[in-house]
């Protein structure tokens, strides 16, 4: 087997009072690897999300990048390589803004932000046009709309694009379909399948939905108490039922 | 005819602040009281520089500088030392009265003989107050034009995001701190920069001059909001302008009533507790239904 691109080696995360929100975690994550992941509330999926973008300090343990060690590393130094979208459409773009002028944004990832103009070219308006077909529910016909006035739908399809359109090495999917219509959900889960396969992406995401779990990813893993307790990929994790799994939400 | 176009003038003068304001109250979101501090420092600073016989530009161009500083200053307070941008704005503001002081040496200083930016040749051809006119609308349409410009480059489009969606921002790789400082600096900077203008074309700095400067700033932006409602960025900029204008004929009008210049911190107060009343109260008065019936036609 290939080397991980990121490796977390005994992650103990602590809140406040000493409590141990994730608990000598262990988990290697590989080029290619679409992982679900799987845990009762509490479990520590949104603290592991937290640990690896840069958001929470790690009070134990080691976070390496292709075995360069970035447990100290800043947030924003990770953006480089780890995107994220998340569960609160309001989170995700730009309210004031236009649809045109956060994809442009988000295409600097990485990159200085420099006194040049930033070029929102017919091209690229031409670009994007194309980019959020793709998305469904008549994003691309609301490129100059400022995104305060689209639907959670369309805001939610935008942040996945914003997160894509500089391939991260790393995606971070925080329950983002959750906050939506069953319809729209759906939808939207489908289009980050489609993405996520064609361009070859990494990817983690949280979700509540069993049935996506199983569905989607070609990884599973299961959280309890902060610790990895299932973790199965390829043709195990195709056998996987949902009786399988509510084993382990049943302690 | 002749107070209307001095009206015009300061209405430009001031337009300045006005635009500046709007940096961190519109784009940054938050209401910054260092203004009230680097305005009288801008002004100490060109006023004190030109007394010692330095040229007017270039003291005007150190005043800029040193408003940089108080906004580096209260950027600092609040991203790095975490105090609240009300207190940390109060804080610099405060600090900065003591520094004007040792800047000017004394609490007031008169540029009486002295040459200063209204001193140019060619100004001194135009009738009475077209000096202002001329000045101004030169200085606002080069900083309007130049923020225009900054606004659409990748750096004012990040700066513009932390504004609006600072953990967005961050996700993308901005780093919203210093964004935050940068428009800090950049607002004071050009603060300080009308004040050494404005001080110049008073003829003198004041130690006091700076009282009810961040009423007078959002005053334009307020006004101009009301009036133009929805608008792009950049049209937003220019109605500050126009707001700037138009506060300046209020406070004309007012005083033509018979209030004195001792009453000018009231009425600016009132004028823009109005001006940020008038969407409501035009809401509640059923203003705009009644304008929408008197401009139609009988049915």
């Amino acid at each position: 087997m290939s080397n991980p691109v990121f490796s977390l080696k005994n992650i103990v995360v602590t809140v406040g009072d000493g409590v141990k929100i994730l608990d000598n975690l262990n988990l290697d994550i590989y080029d290619g690897d679409f992982i679900t992941i799987l845990g009762t509330n509490g479990a520590g999926k949104s603290t592991l999300f937290n640990t690896i973008a840069g958001n929470l300090k790690i009070t134990l343990g080691q976070l390496e990048h292709h075995g360069k060690n970035i447990t100290n590393s800043s947030a924003v130094s990770r953006t480089n390589y780890i995107a994220r979208v998340f569960q609160d459409p309001k989170m995700g773009t730009a309210p004031r803004m236009t649809v045109a002028e956060n994809l442009l944004l988000s295409e600097k990832r990485g990159k200085k932000r420099s006194l040049r103009n930033r070029g929102l070219t017919k091209e690229k308006l031409a670009d994007y046009a194309k980019i959020t077909k793709v998305m469904g529910n008549n994003l691309n016909t609301r490129l100059q709309t400022a995104t305060g006035n689209l639907s959670g739908g369309q805001r939610q399809a935008l942040s996945f694009l914003m997160a894509t359109r500089v391939k991260p090495e790393l995606l971070l999917l925080d329950e983002h379909t959750a906050a939506l219509d069953p319809k729209t959900s759906e939808h939207l889960m489908i289009a980050t399948n489609e993405q996520v396969t064609q361009n070859n992406l990494t990817a983690m995401m949280i979700t509540h939905n069993l049935a996506d779990a199983l569905k989607y990813g070609n990884r599973l893993i299961i959280l309890n108490a902060g610790k990895v307790v299932l973790d199965v990929n390829g043709t195990a994790k195709s056998a996987l039922t949902e009786g399988d799994i509510l084993k382990y939400f049943i302690a | 005819m002749s107070i209307i176009v001095s009206s015009i003038g300061q209405g430009l003068l001031w337009a300045v602040l006005g635009v500046a304001l709007f940096l961190t109250f519109r784009i940054l979101n938050f209401p910054d009281m260092t203004v009230e501090g680097s305005f009288p420092l801008g002004a100490a600073t060109a006023v004190s520089l030109i007394a010692h016989g330095f040229n007017p530009y270039l003291a005007t161009l150190i005043a800029f500088v040193i408003g940089t500083i108080a906004g580096l200053a209260t950027g600092l307070l609040y991203t790095k030392g975490r105090i609240p941008i009300l207190l940390a704005g109060i804080l610099v503001m405060t600090a900065s009265l003591s520094i004007n002081l040792r800047i000017m040496g004394s609490a007031n200083i008169s540029l009486l003989n002295q040459k200063s930016v209204f001193s140019a040749h060619i100004l001194q051809h135009l009738p009475k107050y077209f000096d202002s006119v001329f000045v101004g609308l030169i200085i606002i349409t080069l900083i309007t034009l130049a923020l225009i410009f900054f606004l659409q480059t990748d750096l004012g489009q990040a700066f513009i995001a932390t504004g609006d969606n600072a953990t967005m921002a961050q996700s993308i790789g901005i780093k919203t701190d210093r964004m935050t400082i940068m428009g800090l600096m950049l607002s004071n900077g050009l603060i300080a920069f009308g004040g050494a203008i404005i001080a110049q074309n008073n003829g003198y700095a004041d130690i006091n001059m700076g009282i009810g400067i961040i009423v007078i700033a959002l005053a334009s932006i307020i006004i101009g909001e009301v009036i133009f409602g929805d608008l792009s960025l950049n049209e937003r900029l220019v109605a500050v302008i126009v707001g700037s204008i138009l506060y300046r004929l209020v406070l004309l009008a007012v005083l033509q009533l018979g209030f004195s210049t001792n009453d000018l911190n009231l009425i600016s107060a009132v004028v823009l507790a109005i001006a940020m009343m008038l969407p409501r109260l035009r809401h509640a008065l059923k203003l705009d239904s009644l304008i929408k019936k008197g401009v139609s036609t009988h049915e």
